[in-house]
């Protein structure tokens, strides 16, 4: 009885999601309801796509703690997997005019699903070369090591001109992805971590975190379980990587040096180093506040006056605010907790004034 | 490849590495006392060119006085630096040192773009070391600075040892480096000592990003980022925390750079990644660098 009233409570809410995501996405023309802006739409899958991002960066440095800096040259490798296997014959056809394109792969296109399985696969198996001799370091030397084999993979990237049409970047990504592809790898990624979080392994790679000697002393083996942490986040990036290239349709390789990184660890601690939520919600911060403060850089004709916009200033408040949120609030905004759904109950009734129920 | 065009190499080879040993050394220092590594570091090289080329184009100060106001600003700017962004730090786990330091980095590099913009400058150079003012030895033109570079690198090596091995300070530093919580129960003023590290770390910043920017006359707001890098895996290489590691490390990582670009044109592409790989090489077979003592773990 109530198993079947919890399981009916569930589909209401899982059908009222369905329905509003189709809605935003403008599924729901053909009936007459238009669906949410173009541009809002296109946030929200900036949005989502950082929340992978930062969830799969958080799952090596907030739980397992291994400093990783490494993240860009995972979603280049991800980002460019995508392209080659989705842009038409013709298209690269095009594109590379300069050094034609290695022959296998000139005419093979496949659907985005397996594609995208394909980036993060491909993604994975680099990062164990990357994570076989990288992992044997130790905090900022990891940090650094991870950084320099980011670069490497993208001056790779931007040398061998016939699989990467080089500094040129490869145009005419197909936008495949909508809200249904972006919002889906979001939750599928928060559901997978905080399922693999909870099970052994989870808890194998947060006392990894916690203490590495006592962590070995009670038999777990550290370089197994670093590097399967190291894999499934590279894995993520390596999805992220290619959802990106779908949204933007245009990649080249200096998209993907270490600013890039930098926000996605930006986005980390600003949820706290150890929560899945927080990079979630401060994913939707960032991305959103990234669009806001276009407004300072741009400038404004007003009757009177005109007031000139700043190019470079938010980037300048990113990094002002990550200095800021590390001294004094080094948590970030949830720390290493997870916002619940029974936890938002209690906060709600907590908030709420009481209502005295009628005996 | 004819010997006078080797020798040119040669001699841009040893200008590069002195320049990389000298940055390197700050890198090195600061290491050696927090265990930190001074993101922020190679962006001092930046901001002294620029003060270097504002000075001379708005103040038109003469050449040495921009060059002192340049290094002092600089040397003030990484004392502020570790005061505001490392010191609030100095009990957190390394790693959060290490975001604050990347962060404090981004912030040094955005600002300058706002501030100077992002187009690059052309360095301003003094007459005598004009790109006429090459000396001619033999087949081969050598421009003066390329002379210059090692020489006041040597000089200021030189002043640096003398400073750390026989005034009161440097033995100060050496002992902060050995023991941290020891040094502060002997009476040392740690954060004193701290702060005269990151001065001279800086100082040595300045000078270096000066004569970077006279051998590379063109500034702009992210030069400091791949220099800095590079001069950091140069400390690693040469055995972080140890100053002559530093050096050596630094010099040995331009000249192979250059040679390779010369004798390997082909893979030129890949010059900044070379860099990286000795990076993780030395991480990976020794991992306390040609010169570094071994650090026990502790547990």
């Amino acid at each position: 009885m109530e198993l079947s009233r919890t399981l009916g409570r569930r589909a209401l809410v899982l059908l009222g999601i369905i329905l509003v995501v189709a809605w935003a996405n403008g599924d729901l023309k053909l009936i007459g309801i238009p669906g949410w802006g173009s541009y809002t739409v296109r946030i929200i899958n900036l949005c989502a796509i950082n929340a992978v991002l930062a969830m799969s960066m958080n799952l090596v440095n907030g739980f397992t703690g291994q400093f990783s800096l490494g993240h860009a040259g995972f979603m280049a490798l991800g980002a460019y997997v995508t392209a080659l296997l989705t842009i038409s014959p013709a298209t690269k056809e095009m594109l590379f005019f300069m050094v034609p394109l290695w022959k296998p792969l000139q005419n093979l296109t496949l659907p985005f699903a397996p594609v995208l399985v394909l980036s993060g696969l491909v993604t994975g198996l680099f990062s164990l070369v990357v994570g076989v001799p990288a992992l044997r370091l130790r905090g900022d030397y990891l940090g650094i090591a991870t950084l320099g084999f980011a670069e490497i993979i993208r001056l790779v990237l931007q040398n061998v001109r016939r699989l990467t049409n080089g500094a040129l970047g490869l145009k005419g990504v197909p936008p495949v992805v909508n809200l249904w592809w972006t919002l889906g790898a979001a939750a599928l990624t928060y559901f997978a971590l905080r399922n693999l979080l909870a099970s052994s392994y989870g808890r194998a790679f947060k006392s990894i975190r916690e203490n590495e000697t006592a962590a070995q002393a009670m038999g777990i083996d550290l370089f197994k379980h670093k590097l399967l942490s190291f894999f499934i986040s590279s894995f993520l990036a390596g999805v992220g990587g290619g959802l990106l290239a779908s949204l933007l349709t245009t990649i080249d390789p200096v998209m993907f040096k270490f600013p890039l990184t930098f926000q996605v660890l930006l986005i980390v601690v600003l949820g706290g180093m150890g929560s899945l939520s927080g990079s979630v919600l401060a994913a939707a911060i960032v991305t959103y506040l990234m669009e806001f403060l276009r407004i300072v850089e741009e400038p404004h004709y007003l009757s009177f006056m005109t007031i000139r916009g700043i190019p470079g200033l938010r980037m300048v408040i990113f990094s002002l605010a990550l200095v800021m949120v590390v001294i004094f609030y080094p948590r970030g905004l949830m720390g290493d907790n997870e916002i619940t759904l029974a936890g938002t109950g209690a906060l709600l009734k907590k908030l709420l004034p009481k209502r005295r129920v009628a005996a | 490849m004819p010997i006078s065009m080797f020798l040119q190499h040669l001699a841009n080879a040893i200008s590069l590495g002195s320049l990389y040993s000298l940055v390197a050394i700050g890198y090195t220092m600061v290491y050696g006392i927090l265990r930190l590594i001074n993101f922020a570091h190679g962006d001092l090289l930046m901001l002294a060119a620029y003060v270097v080329y504002y000075g001379q184009g708005i103040f038109h100060l003469p050449w040495l006085i921009s060059i002192v106001v340049s290094i002092l600003i600089t040397t003030g700017l990484g004392i502020v630096v570790e005061r505001s962004a490392y010191r609030p730090l100095r009990d957190s786990p390394r790693t959060t040192i290490l975001i604050s330091a990347i962060g404090v980095s981004f912030l040094i590099e955005n600002l300058g773009l706002v501030l100077f913009g992002g187009r690059p400058q052309p360095f301003p150079l003094p007459r005598f070391l004009d790109t006429g003012s090459a000396t001619q030895i033999g087949s081969i033109a050598i421009e003066n600075i390329t002379f210059a570079i090692p020489v006041v690198t040597l000089l200021l090596l030189y002043a640096l040892l003398y400073i750390i091995n026989k005034t009161k300070t440097g033995m100060a530093m050496r002992a902060v480096a050995r023991d941290f919580d020891t040094a502060r129960l002997m009476g040392i003023d740690v954060n004193w000592i701290v702060a005269a590290t990151f001065a001279l770390g800086s100082a040595l910043a300045a000078v270096g990003g000066i004569m970077w920017s006279m051998k590379f006359p063109q500034i702009n707001p992210l030069m400091g980022m791949m220099p800095g890098m590079k001069c950091f895996i140069a400390a690693v290489f040469g055995g972080i925390g140890n100053v002559s590691g530093a050096v050596v490390g630094g010099f040995i990582l331009g000249v192979a750079e250059i040679m390779i670009v010369a004798f390997l044109p082909a893979i030129s592409g890949y010059r900044d990644a070379f860099a990286f790989i000795i990076l993780i090489g030395t991480l990976l077979l020794r991992p306390t660098g040609l010169i570094g003592e071994k650090v026990g773990e502790k547990v």
